[in-house]
């Protein structure tokens, strides 16, 4: 493999690890309003993402910064030419940030309702906006010669992009709903395995159609047909979906999870092994398609990105990990009581 | 208005917003370290209760920095899409060090920090600290080298119609970019100085919780007190820096206008830029420029009339900006050192505590003021000397960036409100009692 295709799966791999990581966090604010029955559940639900979401985000932060780094021309087109929805999924996850962290510093209902709405808003409409994004970025994007957008917010809500949104806003739903099983006991605890249990048909479903739908909408098949060793990645990530429902049945909550991590990251890979080597293909004219060949840094910047990731990312999922561990166990009534609890 | 004045504007409020809170991250990061420090070595609770109370503080703050920071990165990509693709291959990978390197890093340790106060030993909680500060700091190095870069681009080459990597250490180790980095931490632990001092004023004032705010004054006292004299000297260093790489903002910062020697600094002067020259100019001394800029008195300083009118940067507010930053950073030395004398007596020093209290905010603005210099004093240029800020600019429409722009005014008016709502309820109230 040459630097620029090792970048370009990277590139996805980042992605997918910002997917699987804030995947969770993004699930549990969707469900916030309707599996947290009451204030203490609510409460519960922050403190399982209380002192992992931060890190979580850095990994979007990361794919930007690679995206910038390594493909600055994909970085140009992509975040300009999604504009309007980019800044809809920034302004999303400002409020949910400050949600986690201002929700419990006033005990007043109506404060704490605002900051509910909040979080809900700034979660769900990530979850839903990535999807689409990714399954646009799948489908082509109307961009020019020039990298220049034709269309607006609207040309992204075609009916394969809002497929590809309601596949991502399953995905982190379930992921949710497993993570909030993990984390708390009781009645919490049933109704956020009830909740992925409900959820796994539905998620199955619209997976399905989607893997059918993108035989019409997208080109991504041409790669699998021409190796079809490459069908096994999409076997892996359906095998690993049904793990879900098995791991559920059986109470094995942590697998379940990490089966739910597994689907994630094989749907997002899933589209790009597709495109390989296109990053952004432009639906006007296959000639306009950014790939990581003519779109990428020099051969010295990817280089030295390279030395660099191969010794921080190793060295950043070790603390993280350490992080992961040292959280793992259920929040209770006991740990709300303490004087840093959101 | 124009995509490229809204799309500058929409930088500017997410700029200029982001930085009102990074600052104390970064220094109040520094001064809870070593208060929990204090407390693993003297086991004495009251440090203990200044971990808590000033890192709470720093928790609400430090959450604004960060939310406000992603929207930052993407702008790059969402509004300056050329610029993205012309200095990507440089830029991208500063970035990317300092997400990789230290904002993970910060970022991880910080949920650490807050929920595991009973799942670590207090000696890893208080190192736990003292990395977040680490990383917040070397988060900040590579930013600021990374917009040292476009104040002073070294270390490139002009390949395939965009700016190319030649020596990634020329980059990492730009004169320019060490100078900033000091300059802008320095201020930013000066402001962290002023925070605690002023909340801690406040409640000496009231005669409230004396030792424990008489301590917390102490410690940002001498904290305060060395950064603002260091400030001072490095600024000095500052102007030299820009007399080399940036003449034109030197010029525009001064108000000279024709190439001289025995160049003068004027305490107060009103520029006429249609007529390239000063309507008002008081008190010049004489030299006083060329020896700053130069350390000769008869030096020459460049003057504004050797530059194109369109390379000129706005007059008035360099001027401006910068006699304002220069008046506060000599009054942050004054009343710092006027503080070591009044150490030991705070309580029976009303009127020194009313005056610290109300010089709280005052770090904030030399602060926005420094970017204000450095950003409006480098145009017309994105890239000093390279590319043109007007070149710079996303093919959008301009529909999309008006409503993203009044988007975020909204938006972070609320959540400037809120925080501060926050940051200041939680001031007033003081350390939880046992």
């Amino acid at each position: 493999m040459d630097l620029q295709a090792i970048w370009f799966f990277l590139w996805v791999l980042l992605w997918a690890v910002y997917f699987v990581t804030d995947g969770f966090d993004l699930g549990i604010g969707s469900l916030l309003l309707i599996l947290g029955k009451n204030n203490e559940e609510k409460r519960i639900m922050y403190n399982a993402m209380g002192p992992l979401w931060d890190g979580n985000e850095v990994w979007l932060l990361t794919a930007g910064g690679v995206t910038f780094a390594a493909f600055p021309l994909v970085y140009a087109v992509m975040f300009s030419s999604l504009y309007s929805a980019l800044m809809l999924i920034l302004f999303a996850l400002i409020i949910r940030g400050v949600s986690l962290e201002f929700r419990n510093k006033v005990a007043n209902p109506r404060w704490q309702k605002l900051w509910d709405t909040c979080l809900f808003v700034g979660s769900l409409v990530p979850a839903l906006l990535f999807g689409v994004a990714f399954a646009n970025i799948f489908r082509g994007i109307p961009i020019d010669a020039k990298g220049v957008y034709h269309g607006t917010l609207f040309t992204l809500l075609n009916p394969y992009g809002l497929l590809g949104g309601v596949l991502f806003l399953l995905l982190f739903l379930v992921h949710g709903s497993i993570w909030l099983a993990v984390k708390s006991e009781g009645a919490l605890h049933e109704r956020g395995s009830e909740m992925a249990q409900k959820l796994w048909p539905a998620l199955l479903t619209v997976a399905v159609v989607f893997l059918i739908a993108s035989g019409f909408s997208t080109q991504i098949y041409d790669n699998y047909l021409a190796h079809p060793l490459l069908f096994v990645f999409i076997l892996i990530t359906v095998l690993a979906l049904f793990c879900i429902k098995v791991f559920l049945v059986k109470g094995s909550y942590w697998k379940a999870w990490f089966s739910s991590a597994i689907t994630i990251v094989g749907a997002t890979f899933y589209g790009f092994i597709g495109l390989f080597p296109t990053m952004f293909p432009s639906s006007l004219n296959p000639d306009y398609n950014l790939t990581a060949y003519n779109a990428s840094s020099s051969s010295l910047t990817l280089t030295i990105m390279l030395v660099l990731a191969l010794i921080f990312v190793p060295i950043v999922l070790a603390y993280q990990f350490w992080a992961y561990k040292l959280f793992k166990g259920k929040i209770t009534r006991e740990d709300l009581a303490y004087e840093e609890a959101y | 208005m124009d995509v490229l004045l809204l799309s500058r504007l929409q930088f500017a409020v997410a700029t200029f917003f982001h930085f009102l809170f990074v600052p104390l991250t970064l220094g109040l990061s520094v001064l809870v370290a070593i208060m929990e420090t204090r407390y693993v070595k003297t086991g004495d609770e009251t440090y203990l209760k200044m971990t808590r109370f000033w890192g709470k503080l720093f928790l609400i703050n430090f959450v604004i920095g960060i939310v406000t920071g992603i929207t930052l990165e993407f702008q790059f990509g969402t509004n300056w899409s050329r610029y993205s693709a012309f200095m990507g291959d440089i830029f991208g990978s500063l970035l990317a060090i300092e997400a990789l390197g230290f904002f993970f890093l910060e970022s991880t340790l910080i949920g650490v920090w807050l929920f595991g106060w009973r799942k670590i030993s207090k000696g890893a909680h208080a190192i736990v600290m003292w990395l977040v500060a680490f990383a917040s700091t070397g988060s900040a190095v590579w930013i600021l080298t990374a917009n040292a870069w476009m104040q002073h681009p070294v270390g490139y080459v002009i390949r395939n119609g965009r700016a190319e990597l030649e020596s990634f250490a020329a980059v990492a180790l730009n004169k320019t970019g060490i100078l900033m980095i000091l300059h802008t931490i320095s201020a930013a632990y000066i402001l962290s100085a002023f925070f605690v001092m002023g909340i801690s004023a406040y409640h000496l004032l009231k005669k409230q919780h004396v030792a424990f705010f008489t301590k917390s004054f102490r410690l940002a006292l001498v904290f305060g007190l060395i950064f603002s004299l260091f400030e001072i000297w490095e600024g000095h260093l500052h102007g030299r820096d820009l007399a080399e790489n940036q003449p034109t903002k030197l010029a525009a910062m001064e108000s000279h206008w024709e190439t001289s020697r025995n160049a003068p600094i004027y305490f107060f002067a009103f520029p006429d830029e249609a007529k390239e020259k000063n309507s008002t100019a008081i008190g010049p001394l004489p030299g006083m420029l060329s020896l700053l800029a130069f350390h000769r008195s008869d030096a020459e300083v460049k003057g504004l009339k050797d530059y194109p009118r369109d390379e000129r940067p706005p007059v008035l507010i360099s001027f401006g900006a910068f006699r304002l930053m220069v008046v506060l950073g000599f009054y942050f030395a004054l009343v710092t050192l006027w503080g070591w004398f009044k150490k030991n007596r705070l309580v029976e020093s009303p009127r020194y505590l009313k005056l610290m209290l109300f010089s709280l905010p005052l770090p904030y603005i030399a602060a926005e003021l420094g970017w204000i210099l450095a950003e409006m004093g480098r145009q017309p240029w994105i890239v000093y000397g390279l590319m043109k800020t007007r070149d710079a600019v996303s093919p959008l429409a301009t529909s999309q960036v008006t409503v993203t722009l009044v988007a975020f005014i909204l938006l972070y008016g609320f959540l400037g409100a809120v925080g501060y709502f926050l940051i200041i309820k939680n001031a007033k109230k003081g350390p939880v009692a046992d």
